[in-house]
C-alpha cells in the first residue's frame, strides 16, 4: 500500500516537473544577458598557454584575451603592427622591437619589452614542454634551451635582449626576412609576471592584454569572457562579451542555434551542410581560410621514391575528380586546389591559381598513361591512410578511390586505410609504417607561403611527414628567407614551390573554407583566416 | 549478514584489480598519446621524451601500472592532458551523470514497475496489448534515434525544453535525456515485472490472502508485488551500473558533461589516466550496486538468508 502510493506520487512530481521546464524552455533567446553573445567551444587540449595551444579552439580564447606584436588583419591577412611601434633590421637578421606606449594587461601591469622576452623564454626553454617551442627555433640560443637531446645548457634564449623599458633585440641564427610577420602568431604573446609567480591560479583565469578578460572558466564546459572597458587597443569589442560553450557534438550546436539556445556556432557539421542555406539563409557564411588538403607520400620507402615515380604520383593528381567531390561531398565548402598554398595569402602574398597545371586536372585518360610509364602502382594498389575517428575523412577517401579506380579503370587501384584515432595515425606515421599515400592537412599559423612550404617539403622539417628531400628546393628557400624585398621573396617561393610541382611532392586536394551560422540577434559576423570568428567585430541587437 | 558482506568486499578485490589490469592494457594497446597531441605535424623529440618522462611512459607497461595502481590507493589518480587532475574531472562529471542516472533509474522504478502490474493484472486486455506493443517499439528502436527524435521535436519544433543541458545540469533538465536513457531498460522493467506478476497472482498465497478477505490493494502490494520484485530488483541494480557507463551516447545528444563525455574524450585523446581512472570508478558502482541488490533478496523475501 505504501509502495504504491510513494508510485504515484513521483509520477505526479516528473510529470510537474516536466511541465515546469517546459515552461522554462521556450522563449528565451541566447541564454544569456544583453550584449552578451554565446558560442559554440570545444574542450581545449592542452593547457591554455599561449606556446602551448596549437588548435583551433584554444586558439579561439587566445585571440580574444591577447594582441602580439603584429595582428593578422580579420579581412586580408596582411601582418600589421599592434603592439609594436615599430621593427627595424638591416640585415634580415638583427631586429630591434619597438613596444607602444599606454598598453597594459587588464590587471593592471604595463606591457613592456620584458613582457614579450620573459614570455619568449618560457615558451622556448625544453623544461616547460611547450609544444609550440619551434617557432623560436630561429632565434639564436634554440639549440642551448631547447637541444634535441639531452639537458638543456641555458634558461634563456641568447638572442634575445631587453635593451630598454620599450625597447629589446632579436639576433636570429640565420637571415628571415618574414620573420616580422609571424609575429603575430599566438605564441609570441606577451605574459604577465603572475603568469610566472602564480601559474596555477593564471591557468585557472588566464589574464592577457586584449579586448576581452575572462570572467570565469570551468574547465571542460564553460569559459565567460566580457569586454575589458580599458583595452587601449583601436580594435574594441563591440559586444560586451562572448559565452563560450563545450559542444561534445557539433550536430548538438547546430540543433541549439536552431532553437535560439546559441547564438553562433562556427563549425557547420558535414550532416547538416545541405540543410544550412534553408534554416538559415544569409546567417550562413562560408569563407576560405588558410587550410590546404593534400596526400602526402612516403618517400622513405623506395618503391614510391624511384625515378618515374612522379609520374605515377602525378597520374594520380589528374585521376581525381576535384570538382565533383567538392560539390556532391562537401557542398561546395572546399574549392578544387591548383597549387600548393591557399587563397587566403592573395596574390601578392604568394598564391597562384593554376600554378600546379594539368597535373591537378581532372585527364583520366592521360592518368591511366602516365601511372603506366611511371612503372605502375608500387604494389599494385595504392591504401590511402586516415584517421576515422574525427570529420569526414572517410567520405571523401572514398570518393577519391572511386574517382581513381574509374580513371584506371580497375576497381582494386585504391582503397582506404582507416585508422582508429588521431593520435595513433600521427604514430605511424611518425614511425614510418606506412607504405602508401595518407592523408595530409595543414592549417596555417600565420599567412605567409613560406608557412605552406618549409615545414612541409625542406629536408627535416617539423611537418615533413614523407620525408621528401629535394636540393633545389631546400636552396630556393634559403634564398627566399634571406631575401629582403618581400616581392622578389615572393617569388622565390613560387619558384621552390614549382619544384614541388615537377616532382608532384604531394597531390593537392582541395582549400578548405571556414564555415559558421548565427542567429537573429547578431549582425557583422565574419570569420578570419584562420577560420575564427571575429568576436571583438560582432554586433548584438 | 556481517560475515557475508566481508566475504563480499574481500572478493571485490581480485575482481577491481583484473578491471583495472584489463583496462589499462587495452588502452595502451591503442599506442603512443602523445603523437596526438601536436597536430598535423611531428613532436618535436626533446619536448616528446620529456612529456613521456612526466607521464611515465617511457617505463616498461608492468611498472606503469604498479605505479598507477599505488597512486589510486593513495587518492591520486594521476592528470589528463591538458593539465587537469583526474580527481578534478571526476568531482565535476559524477555528480552530474549520477543525477542523469537518478533519473533514468526512477523512471524505470516508477513509471516500468507501475505499467508491469497493470498489463501483469489485466493480461490480454487491449491495455495489455498497447503496452506491449510500446514497449517492443522502444526496445527496438536504438537511443541515439529516440533521442535525436526526441531532441528535434521538443526542443526545436515545439520549444518545451532547451536541446542541450546547461553545465550545471540541475535536475529539471534531465528529465527527457534520463527518459531518453531509461528508456530500453523501463521496457524490459515492464515485461518482466508484468510476467513475474501474472505468473504470482495465480500462486497459492495470493489465493489464501484472497480468501482471507483482504482488501485488494492490500493483497496486490504486499503480497503479490512484493513477491514478484526479486527479478525486477535484480536487473534495475545491475542496470544502475550499465546506466553509468553507457551514458556515452545519450550524453552526447544532449551535450552533458558528465562520465560518459570524459571517457569518450579521453578515449579519443588515448588520455589512459582519464579512461583506466573513471572506468575503475564504475566497476566499484557497478560491484557496490550489485552487492546491495543481494542484499535487497533478504529484505523482500524473508526466506532468503546470509550467512
Amino acid at each position: 500500500m505504501r509502495g504504491a502510493r510513494h508510485a504515484r506520487w513521483a509520477a505526479g512530481a516528473a510529470a510537474m516537473a516536466l511541465a515546469a521546464t517546459a515552461c522554462g524552455g521556450g522563449g528565451g533567446s541566447g541564454g544569456s544577458a544583453d550584449g552578451v553573445l554565446s558560442s559554440s567551444w570545444g574542450d581545449p587540449q592542452n593547457p591554455l598557454e599561449p606556446s602551448n595551444t596549437n588548435e583551433v579552439q584554444g586558439g579561439k580564447v587566445l585571440d580574444m584575451i591577447f594582441r602580439g606584436l603584429k595582428r593578422y588583419n580579420p579581412k586580408t591577412g596582411a601582418a600589421e603592427n599592434m603592439l609594436a611601434e615599430k621593427i627595424d633590421t638591416s640585415d634580415s637578421q638583427n631586429f630591434t622591437i619597438t613596444v607602444k606606449d599606454g598598453w597594459t594587461f587588464s590587471n593592471g601591469e604595463k606591457v613592456t619589452a620584458k613582457s614579450f622576452v620573459d614570455a619568449w623564454n618560457y615558451g622556448a626553454s625544453l623544461r616547460n614542454n611547450q609544444k609550440n617551442a619551434y617557432f623560436f627555433g630561429y632565434i639564436e640560443g634554440y639549440d642551448k634551451v631547447h637541444p634535441g637531446g639531452g639537458s638543456q645548457t641555458a634558461e634563456k634564449l641568447d638572442g634575445l635582449k631587453v635593451t630598454g623599458d620599450r625597447t629589446f633585440t632579436v639576433r636570429l641564427n640565420q637571415k628571415f626576412s618574414g620573420f616580422p610577420d609571424t609575429l603575430g602568431y599566438a605564441a609570441f604573446a606577451p605574459l604577465p609576471q603572475s603568469f610566472f609567480t602564480d601559474h596555477a591560479g593564471w591557468l585557472a583565469k588566464p589574464v592577457g592584454n586584449g579586448p576581452y578578460a575572462i570572467e570565469s572558466y570551468t574547465k571542460g564546459s564553460q569559459m565567460e569572457l566580457r569586454k575589458w572597458d580599458a583595452y587601449p587597443g583601436d580594435d574594441k569589442a563591440r559586444n560586451d562579451g562572448v559565452t563560450l560553450k563545450v559542444y561534445t557534438d557539433g550536430n548538438t550546436a547546430y540543433t541549439d542555434l536552431m532553437a535560439g539556445n546559441l547564438d553562433l556556432v562556427d563549425d557547420i557539421p558535414a550532416a547538416q551542410l545541405k540543410n544550412v542555406k534553408n534554416d538559415l539563409g544569409d546567417r550562413y557564411i562560408n569563407t576560405p581560410a588558410g587550410i590546404i588538403q593534400t596526400l602526402a607520400f612516403p618517400f622513405y620507402d623506395p618503391a614510391w621514391n624511384k625515378s618515374g615515380s612522379e609520374k605515377v604520383r602525378k597520374g594520380l593528381s589528374m585521376a581525381i575528380n576535384r570538382a565533383q567531390i567538392t560539390d556532391t561531398i562537401f557542398q561546395k565548402t572546399r574549392t578544387p586546389a591548383s597549387d600548393w598554398t591557399s587563397p587566403v595569402l592573395g596574390v601578392a602574398g604568394g598564391f597562384k591559381e593554376g600554378l600546379c597545371g594539368d597535373g591537378c586536372e581532372y585527364k583520366p585518360a592521360e592518368a591511366k598513361k602516365l601511372v603506366q610509364e611511371g612503372g605502375g602502382i608500387p604494389g599494385g594498389q595504392v591504401r590511402i591512410t586516415y584517421n576515422a575517428d574525427t570529420g569526414s575523412h572517410r567520405e571523401w577517401i572514398d570518393a577519391v578511390c572511386n574517382s581513381i579506380n574509374n580513371a584506371l579503370g580497375n576497381d582494386k587501384a585504391c582503397v582506404g586505410n582507416p585508422v582508429g584515432t588521431f593520435a595513433d595515425f600521427r604514430n605511424q606515421i611518425g614511425q614510418h609504417k606506412l607504405t602508401g599515400p595518407f592523408r595530409a592537412g595543414w592549417q596555417m599559423d600565420y599567412p605567409l607561403i613560406q608557412n605552406f612550404l618549409q615545414p612541409l617539403y625542406y629536408t627535416g622539417a617539423s611537418s615533413n611527414d614523407g620525408k621528401w628531400s629535394n636540393k633545389d628546393f631546400d636552396r630556393l628557400v634559403d634564398r627566399a628567407n634571406a631575401e629582403t624585398d618581400t616581392a622578389k621573396a615572393v617569388q622565390t617561393f613560387q619558384e621552390a614551390e614549382k619544384v614541388v610541382r615537377d616532382n608532384m611532392a604531394a597531390i593537392p586536394l582541395w582549400y578548405q573554407n571556414g564555415s559558421a551560422g548565427y542567429s537573429q540577434r547578431l549582425s557583422n559576423v565574419a570569420l578570419n583566416p584562420f577560420s575564427v570568428p571575429v568576436y571583438n567585430e560582432i554586433k548584438v541587437g | 549478514m556481517g560475515r557475508y558482506v566481508v566475504r563480499r568486499l574481500l572478493q571485490m578485490i581480485p575482481v577491481f584489480v583484473g578491471a583495472t589490469l584489463l583496462i589499462f592494457l587495452m588502452v595502451n594497446v591503442m599506442g603512443d598519446p602523445i603523437a596526438g597531441l601536436c597536430g598535423e605535424r611531428a613532436c618535436d623529440p626533446a619536448t616528446a621524451a620529456q612529456l613521456k618522462r612526466e607521464f611515465g611512459l617511457d617505463k616498461p607497461l608492468w611498472q606503469q601500472y604498479l605505479t598507477y595502481m599505488g597512486d589510486v590507493f593513495t587518492g591520486d589518480f594521476g592528470t589528463a592532458f591538458n593539465g587537469q587532475p583526474v580527481t578534478e574531472l571526476m568531482a565535476t562529471a559524477f555528480p552530474v551523470t549520477i543525477r542523469l542516472t537518478i533519473v533514468a533509474i526512477l523512471f524505470e522504478i516508477v513509471v516500468g514497475i507501475t505499467l508491469g502490474v497493470v498489463t501483469g493484472l489485466r493480461r490480454g486486455r487491449p491495455i495489455d496489448t498497447t503496452v506491449l506493443v510500446g514497449t517492443l517499439v522502444v526496445i527496438s528502436v536504438p537511443v541515439f534515434v529516440t533521442g535525436l527524435v526526441l531532441q528535434i521535436l521538443l526542443g526545436v519544433e515545439w520549444q518545451w525544453i532547451q536541446p542541450s543541458v546547461s553545465p550545471d545540469a540541475p535536475f529539471g533538465e534531465l528529465i527527457v535525456p534520463g527518459l531518453v536513457l531509461a528508456s530500453v531498460s523501463l521496457a524490459y522493467v515492464t515485461r518482466l515485472t508484468r510476467t513475474s506478476i501474472a505468473e504470482n497472482k495465480r500462486s497459492d498465497y495470493v489465493r489464501t490472502a484472497i480468501a482471507k478477505g483482504l482488501p485488494r490493494h492490500r493483497v496486490i502490494t504486499r503480497h503479490l508485488l512484493r513477491n514478484s520484485l526479486i527479478p525486477v530488483v535484480t536487473f534495475i541494480g545491475t542496470d544502475i551500473g550499465a546506466l553509468m557507463g553507457g551514458a556515452i551516447v545519450t550524453e552526447r545528444i544532449f551535450n552533458i558533461h558528465g562520465v560518459g563525455y570524459q571517457l569518450y574524450q579521453g578515449i579519443l585523446r588515448q588520455n589512459t589516466q582519464t579512461v583506466v581512472g573513471f572506468v575503475t570508478v564504475l566497476v566499484l558502482v557497478f560491484l557496490v550496486a550489485n552487492l546491495l541488490v543481494d542484499l535487497l533478496y533478504a529484505v523482500l523475501d524473508p526466506r532468503i538468508r546470509y550467512a
